[in-house]
């Protein structure tokens, strides 16, 4: 049954381009990009019983860096990409080495603060960052010669790359070490005490985690060939954080729905509403008071019951 | 020398208008494990109100609008705690993503009413003739905001030392399922000290108009430095949130002064040190 | 290599105070290998602080612990556990929500090197497995292998645990009142589990039911207001003017 549903999924991903214009396949890109920075951030959320507000910063960092080398000092794409994803590799690890000297809400504030921090320096940086105006005349890179410029073409690039990272990430959470994560999330006291090393856990979870929003945030500069302080900004981070919340945390695809949700709303939504801001405060009260565990949990617990089978 | 005196006298307001902010945020966290990311928004309220009122009332006078805009802002807080965050207590994390969805409520919420445009706040007729002391001169406002910290840390020290809610609240900070066990009414303690905290911030919201201005992301701003002084200083501690407060206003002050680029980075390096030794803050007594 | 030392435990002037409270007062207490100690106790005499210090949950103010002649006092937890050490909570904090072989296996990880693998579930490895389902056959626990912890009886979780801290087999086990809240049955069960444990593991309990742990201890140290008052050989302790003082008198 469960074979099933997925087989189902996985093909209705294929459909987007065969049957919809343009407007839809380009949406439907942008859900996968938000599907694979939610799933990262799930990591640290759902798996790790981490919850950072600063998940924006690599994928920040990640197209920043990505945009500033290949407009400003004629990088090619793919060792623009390296650079990147190393880069922000290196500051999840450092970030994670400060956020992670606190646990629980000290943790939250101070990823909190420094993705603020790093939004501030997108701003005020100008020279550098080019401030509000943001980094305009991006390109996508031709991998293997073939051109993304078509919606079509980039929607099969992203669906690779999302359908990779759902699997790593899958796998790793499945692992001998994700078991350790969960463990750690649950009963860090007993985890030490039976030999695990709870910080370094953490720690390799938090950094894995930005890696993966380095690579959302490649994809999301390709996408829109444009980057702006706002996808540093505690906005970004916390539409991410809705989509795993709403999702379901601590699942493996609950965020990806969750993240689809976000999206789809806010495009919506944005047609009739100008206050996207307000919109979202309200949803999050709505999902933390309403349906706290989430939409998937919600929806399997539906499918049990109507099975008729024991919790 | 003029320009030492002008940034010292700057940062020195800028930390008593962030003692007056943090104070209220380390209350709240340290006794109700909440980190009410709402408070930079309840500060930007108390800005916008007194924007409008004393731009359109000239008689109205800056000290009553503090006031007033703090009790409004207590009730706000009040009503939010009662209806929203009581039914959470389970839930940490969900406590902190509606206070963080709240935010957002509120500063849109200021968008909508008062546009995108920065509204500068008047400063006190009787106050804006500077001071000369030493043959330097002072802006008088920014002076008489430092001694109101200074006032407003010693009724707090007051309130929390000497008074059965001070004990009170000490006793919860410290144990809260002690606190309980012997009958303190946590619950409603609860929403007092939310309310003190959230009218502390409107009220500095209103004290800050004259040298901030309102403008959107005025919560944006100022939540984060908040956040950084909690760190620095140490959670539940109000010696820590003074502290803090100057030692941030002083980094953030010259930092923008000198290395206007780097103001961010150097604000942070004093917290990334601090945690790196002393996880708990400078004077933490409850760690993060 | 453990007959070499005198002592598999040696807590020497140990002291810890939460603000006011001195919990752990100038407390020293000398295990030997393959000893049987029980650590006694009215509540609040600091039994389960001392054990705190001991695996390393709670750093002492002052003093010294020693295992097998290492000075562990500022050991982090974890690296006690690669020494040897193993414990038991007085709060059953196993995974409910897995099942008991799974809760086995992820105790014996620890301290393996496959702990680090992020490519293949726990379930891939056979050696684990194998070992985990031999820990819970010793305490007949086999044939409730594949049942989430939460579909267990109270006393089986109890086994379950004690299989998990001894899976390792560890030099020192440390087991935190592991007969609290079970049924005589189910308390002569672990009771003869603890016995049967093997001589390479040194033991030290903490127990409240007096009469069913006594029978288990070699040796017994009584604790008041965190400090030492008897410690010596079992029935020296009980006849001791001091421990009925204790547990009698005003």
């Amino acid at each position: 049954m469960k074979w099933l549903g997925a087989a189902l999924l996985g093909g209705s991903l294929l459909l987007p381009p065969l049957f919809a214009g343009d407007f839809y396949v380009n949406l439907a890109s942008q859900i996968l990009i938000a599907a694979i920075f939610s799933l990262s951030l799930n990591l640290l959320v759902g798996f790790g019983g981490m919850t950072s507000l600063g998940h924006a910063s690599y994928l920040g960092v990640s197209a920043y860096i990505s945009a500033l080398l290949t407009t400003r000092y004629g990088f090619g794409h793919g060792a623009a990409a390296f650079i990147s994803i190393t880069g922000t590799v290196a500051v999840a690890s450092f970030f994670g080495m400060i956020a992670l000297r606190a646990s629980g809400l000290g943790f939250l504030m101070i990823t909190l603060a420094l993705s603020q921090v790093l939004w501030g320096l997108a701003y005020r940086m100008s020279n550098v960052t080019n401030g509000d105006n943001g980094i305009t005349g991006l390109t996508r890179p031709s991998p293997f010669g073939l051109s993304l410029d078509s919606p079509a073409a980039f929607y099969w690039f992203v669906l690779i790359v999302a359908t990779v990272a759902f699997l790593m990430m899958t796998i790793f959470v499945s692992s001998a070490f994700g078991s350790s994560l969960k463990g750690v999330r649950d009963q860090p006291r007993r985890m030490a005490a039976l030999g695990f090393n709870p910080s370094l856990i953490r720690w390799i979870t938090f950094v894995y985690a930005g890696f993966w929003a380095a690579i959302s945030g490649l994809l999301y500069v390709y996408y829109h060939k444009y980057i702006h302080p706002t996808s540093l900004s505690i906005t970004s981070s916390a539409e991410a954080l809705l989509g795993v919340i709403a999702g379901g945390a601590g699942t493996l695809g609950g965020p990806a729905v969750g993240a689809a949700l976000v999206l789809l709303l806010k495009n919506y939504v944005s047609a009739y509403i100008e206050r996207w801001n307000m919109l979202l405060g309200l949803v999050f009260l709505f999902i933390v008071l309403v349906m706290p565990a989430g939409i998937v949990p919600g929806f399997s617990k539906l499918m049990t019951t109507l099975r008729g089978e024991p919790r | 020398m003029q320009f030492w005196i002008i940034q010292g006298l700057n940062s020195l307001s800028l930390g008593a208008l962030l003692f007056l902010l943090s104070s209220g945020f380390s209350l709240i966290f340290g006794l109700m494990r909440l980190a009410n990311l709402t408070h930079g928004a309840f500060f930007m309220l108390g800005t916008y109100f007194a924007a409008t009122a004393l731009r359109s009332f000239d008689w109205l006078n800056i000290w009553v609008m503090a006031l007033v805009a703090g009790v409004a802002v207590a009730a706000l807080g009040g009503i939010f705690e009662r209806l929203v965050l009581t039914r959470l207590k389970a839930n940490p994390l969900g406590q902190v993503l509606v206070t963080l969805g709240m935010s957002f409520i509120i500063s849109d919420a200021c968008l909508i009413l008062w546009g995108g445009d920065s509204i500068p706040v008047p400063t006190p007729r009787g106050l804006q003739a500077p001071t000369r002391l030493f043959g330097f001169v002072f802006p008088t406002y920014r002076l008489v905001l430092v001694a109101l910290a200074i006032a407003a840390a010693i009724i707090l020290y007051f309130l929390l030392e000497r008074t059965r809610l001070g004990a009170m609240i000490r006793a919860g900070v410290d144990d809260r399922q002690m606190a309980r066990a012997i009958g303190i009414p946590v619950s409603n303690l609860f929403t007092t000290v939310f309310c003190l905290g959230a009218g502390i911030a409107g009220a500095a919201g209103v004290l800050g108009g004259p040298i901030l201005s309102a403008y959107p992301g005025l919560d944006a701003d100022m939540l984060p430095l908040a956040l950084i002084v909690v760190i620095l200083g140490g959670i539940g501690s109000l010696l820590g949130a003074f502290v803090g407060s100057f030692v941030i206003g002083i980094i953030y002050t010259f930092g923008t002064a000198l290395f206007p680029e780097l103001a961010y980075i150097i604000l942070f390096l004093p917290m990334i040190f601090v945690l790196a030794f002393r996880p708990q803050g400078l004077f933490g007594r409850v760690s993060a | 290599m453990s007959d070499a030392f005198e002592y598999a435990l040696e807590v020497i002037n140990l002291r810890k105070a939460f603000g006011g409270l001195t919990v752990t007062n100038d407390v020293s207490v000398k295990v030997r290998p393959g000893e049987r100690r029980l650590i006694i106790g009215p509540n609040g005499a600091g039994k389960t602080t001392l054990f705190n210090q001991i695996s390393g949950d709670l750093r002492p103010n002052s003093g010294l612990i020693r295992f097998f002649g290492a000075d562990i006092t500022h050991l982090l937890p974890y690296r006690r556990a690669h020494c040897g050490i193993s414990r038991t909570y007085q709060i059953i904090t196993l995974f409910a929500a897995d099942t008991l072989e799974h809760n086995v296996s992820l105790g014996l990880l620890g301290l393996k090197r496959s702990r680090w693998q992020m490519w293949r579930p726990m379930s891939f490895y056979p050696d684990i497995r194998s070992e985990a389902r031999r820990a819970l056959d010793s305490v007949g626990l086999l044939h409730l292998a594949e049942r989430p912890i939460s579909d267990i009886a109270y006393g089986e979780r109890r086994r379950a645990e004690l299989a998990v801290a001894l899976a390792q087999k560890p030099r020192l086990v440390l087991l935190d009142e592991p007969l609290a809240g079970l049924s005589n049955t189910e308390r002569s069960t672990v009771k003869s589990l603890i016995a049967s444990i093997s001589r390479d593991t040194t033991v030290i309990m903490i127990e409240h039911d007096m009469d069913t742990a006594l029978d288990l201890a070699e040796t017994v140290t009584l604790l008041n207001y965190g400090r030492v008052i008897v410690d010596g050989k079992r029935d020296a302790v009980i006849a001791d003017e001091r421990t009925r003082e204790v547990y009698l008198g005003t």
